[in-house]
């Protein structure tokens, strides 16, 4: 029997806490409504996966170690971003291989973290979601989501639930966007080739609109997007799924 | 051997990306590779479990390295053949020297080997006065264009039809000069009448190998053209080039390899051709080589077992992750800089040449980890390419630019609540200033990211800013 009411830690993650607030409120909504009490600690920053990803093994370490005391007293982390879960479940415990007492806290943590959509779908069994959105989706699988994190079918089976909404798959959705984290600014080239590439399958669906579960690819695909004059309105899925679309613009649409 | 461009392959990709004939034939292999190797993995119920059989086998063998080896060695002895242990690429070039002239060869046949391109043999034969000649359809080709390989199994997937038509019009020239290509049969056609007389006069065949057996000493070749074959059975002399980690204990365990091989590699259930050889020719046989060697290279292998990087050594060169990378579908396979393309060099070719020269290659990656998952063998790639990162950080190879933007940005993130107000100032403002757009087309200091795409602007107050504001509030 699982817990009635869970105690749920929103790890909002940087690029959700900066760029884009409604997708927290949007992950507190849908956490509520799948019956959580959720709590979002005071004092966490980032995951501290660019750091991770540079070589910076001893400041990865660090932030790890803050996350991993401020996150370990609740039943489950969820982050509405595969990249960020993934970070917490499956590389923190490889942090602290010379450090016994923090790898057996990593390990514990990484066990009962989850990303937001598949937290709710897999965990909380959420089927249905209480929200209208009018539009031709097509939803993008961010890698680390997808390859990580196993989020593949639970974003498509809560959309299907979303009243006037239709899904249209892209030839590729599994293939990545080219944001990488800091790859996007090291090799401008290659990730702008990459993201053009993507715009023009996104293009090719005729959606309306291009949803995914993660800010960092959502920012780069949005910003190609913009770049080409594309009309395609860009969102989190958490947005859609929360019913909170009406409460901000598109990622990257101005008011004007 | 191949000259090593890998510390320019910044500049590497951007000519790769401008260059219309390489994207054109890019375009092509891309759906042409995924989509046939998704099918046949699909269509063997057991692919999946034979990946973990693989590479336990793998692991394995690499964990009794030196007793693998050696009864190996013992067997293709006992089959009459030589073993010549070279620990670098110099000895090796030397043994292949020395094997051919003995036998008193001007002209080698070659089929299609890694190896050679990493010691770089054919130079070397050349300097002096032996004529190598590539018989594998595309190792020609690029022979014939002085140009290294560009993929593992597809080394001249690079070119188009009319570079082969115009590298054969120009390289052929005793042939009629109005003879038609009209279709990639003439091509074949073509290359194949020449070869023919090739492997008919060569003194010496040099082969790689895909597998060595411990339990036989055998060495096993796969192809599709049936070159590998001719070269190794018509003349006198046969070396076989192999690294060590090519070695795996029996035939049964090779079979394995097989089954998983082709299917990652072209999508083929098995290749054409499949080829078994042992030692010398017997005297009941009607054919094989009189003299049977094998060049067996450590050239840094041997250094990376007990590391981190001993999971690379399982690689079986299928080039599954190549075919799955967004990076090299972009910029293909001459941009790396060096013999080993893709995800699989990016981890190799900095044990190889060094991570000074080769810092590049396992930066540039976004992680996304297609590679890993067609991977035959399981070898965890991008958490390789990030031991690579985290050597070169340690080593203050890391770029200055990345290391002090890495340091700021730790010093915002080990202090929540000065990263709080710096976040909430700069947010604010940006939030302020592009909210009319919705995004920023330039910005100082993105300009990498603003190049090719706008920067939306942010919503404007930070999540936690006005969360804790509602709780004051009491609307929360």
């Amino acid at each position: 029997m699982p817990d009635p009411r869970p105690r749920v830690a929103l790890f909002v993650t940087c690029l959700v806490d900066l760029y884009r607030p409604t997708v927290g409120f949007a992950a507190i909504r849908l956490l509520e409504q799948a019956g959580c009490e959720v709590v979002v600690p005071a004092g966490q920053t980032c995951c501290g996966q660019p750091a991770f990803n540079s070589g910076d093994r001893r400041t990865a370490q660090d932030l790890a170690r803050r996350v991993v005391d401020a996150f370990l007293p609740y039943d489950y982390t969820v982050a509405p971003s595969g990249s960020c879960a993934g970070m917490l479940a499956r590389h923190f415990p490889s942090l602290f291989e010379d450090d016994p007492t923090y790898r057996g806290k990593a390990e514990r943590l990484a066990a009962k973290t989850h990303e937001l959509i598949s937290f709710l779908h897999d965990v909380r069994g959420m089927r249905q979601v209480q929200a209208a959105y009018r539009g031709i989706v097509t939803y993008h699988d961010s890698c680390s989501g997808l390859r990580e994190m196993g989020v593949k079918a639970q974003p498509r089976a809560l959309l299907a639930g979303v009243s006037g909404l239709s899904l249209v798959e892209m030839s590729e959705p599994e293939t990545c966007c080219g944001f990488g984290g800091t790859f996007c600014v090291k090799y401008p080239e290659i990730s702008i080739r990459m993201v053009s590439d993507k715009a023009k399958d996104i293009a090719a669906t005729g959606a309306d609109t291009l949803l995914a579960g993660d800010m960092g690819c959502l920012l780069n695909m949005a910003g190609r997007l913009k770049r080409e004059g594309s009309a395609v309105q860009v969102r989190h899925v958490a947005e859609v799924l929360a019913g909170m679309a009406d409460k901000v613009p598109p990622i990257g649409a101005g008011q004007e | 051997m191949v000259h090593l461009t890998s510390p320019a392959f910044k500049a590497n990709a951007a000519r790769a990306l401008a260059d219309a004939g390489l994207q054109r034939a890019l375009a092509r292999s891309k759906p042409q590779f995924q989509a046939k190797r998704a099918k046949a993995a699909a269509g063997l119920p057991e692919f999946e479990a034979l990946r973990d059989v693989a590479r336990d086998i793998k692991n394995h063998t690499l964990a009794h390295l030196d007793f693998y080896l050696e009864e190996y060695a013992a067997k293709v002895e006992a089959a009459g053949g030589k073993v010549h242990w070279c620990a670098t690429a110099e000895e090796a070039r030397a043994a292949v020297l020395a094997i051919c002239r003995a036998a008193g060869a001007r002209t080698v046949t070659k089929g299609k080997s890694m190896i050679s391109e990493e010691i770089g043999i054919n130079d070397h034969l050349e300097a002096h006065g032996i004529t190598p000649i590539e018989t594998d359809l595309g190792e020609y080709i690029l022979q014939l264009r002085r140009e290294p390989p560009s993929h593992i199994i597809g080394p001249a997937f690079h070119l188009n039809r009319e570079d082969w038509e115009k590298s054969f019009r120009e390289s052929h020239t005793e042939l009629p000069p109005e003879r038609e290509f009209r279709e990639r049969r003439d091509i074949l056609t073509e290359a194949r009448t020449l070869l023919r007389r090739k492997f008919l006069a060569a003194d010496v065949g040099i082969t790689g190998a895909n597998f060595l057996i411990a339990e036989t000493g055998s060495s096993v070749i796969v192809t599709n053209e049936g070159n590998g074959d001719l070269t190794q059975t018509l003349p006198r002399v046969h070396i076989v080039l192999a690294s060590i980690e090519k070695v795996v204990p029996t035939l049964e365990d090779a079979c394995v390899f097989l089954r998983l091989l082709a299917r990652s590699a072209t999508g083929q259930d098995f290749s054409v051709y499949t080829t078994f050889s042992t030692g010398v020719r017997r005297e009941a046989d009607p054919d094989g080589p009189h003299e049977y060697h094998v060049v067996l290279l450590d050239n840094g292998r041997s250094n990376m077992v007990g590391t981190p990087f001993q999971d690379m050594l399982r690689c079986i060169r299928c080039s599954a992750c190549m075919n799955h990378c967004p990076v090299y579908q972009a910029v293909g396979g001459h941009a790396y800089g060096w013999v080993y393309p893709g995800p699989m060099g990016s981890v190799l070719t900095p044990t190889l040449v060094g991570v000074e020269k080769a810092g590049h290659l396992p930066n540039a990656s976004t992680f996304c980890g297609k590679c890993e998952s067609v991977c035959p063998v399981k070898i965890p790639l991008p958490k390789l390419m990030r031991h690579w990162r985290e050597r070169e950080f340690e080593r203050h190879l890391t770029p200055p630019t990345t290391r002090y933007g890495l340091r700021l940005w730790a010093w915002f993130a080990q202090r929540p609540a000065l990263y709080r107000l710096a976040a909430g100032l700069a947010m604010g403002l940006l939030g302020r200033l592009g909210r009319r757009r919705g995004a920023f087309r330039f910005l100082p200091f993105a300009s990498g990211w603003t190049r090719g795409r706008d920067l939306p602007a942010p919503e404007g107050p930070t999540f936690l800013a006005a969360y804790a504001k509602q709780r004051r509030e009491g609307t929360r």
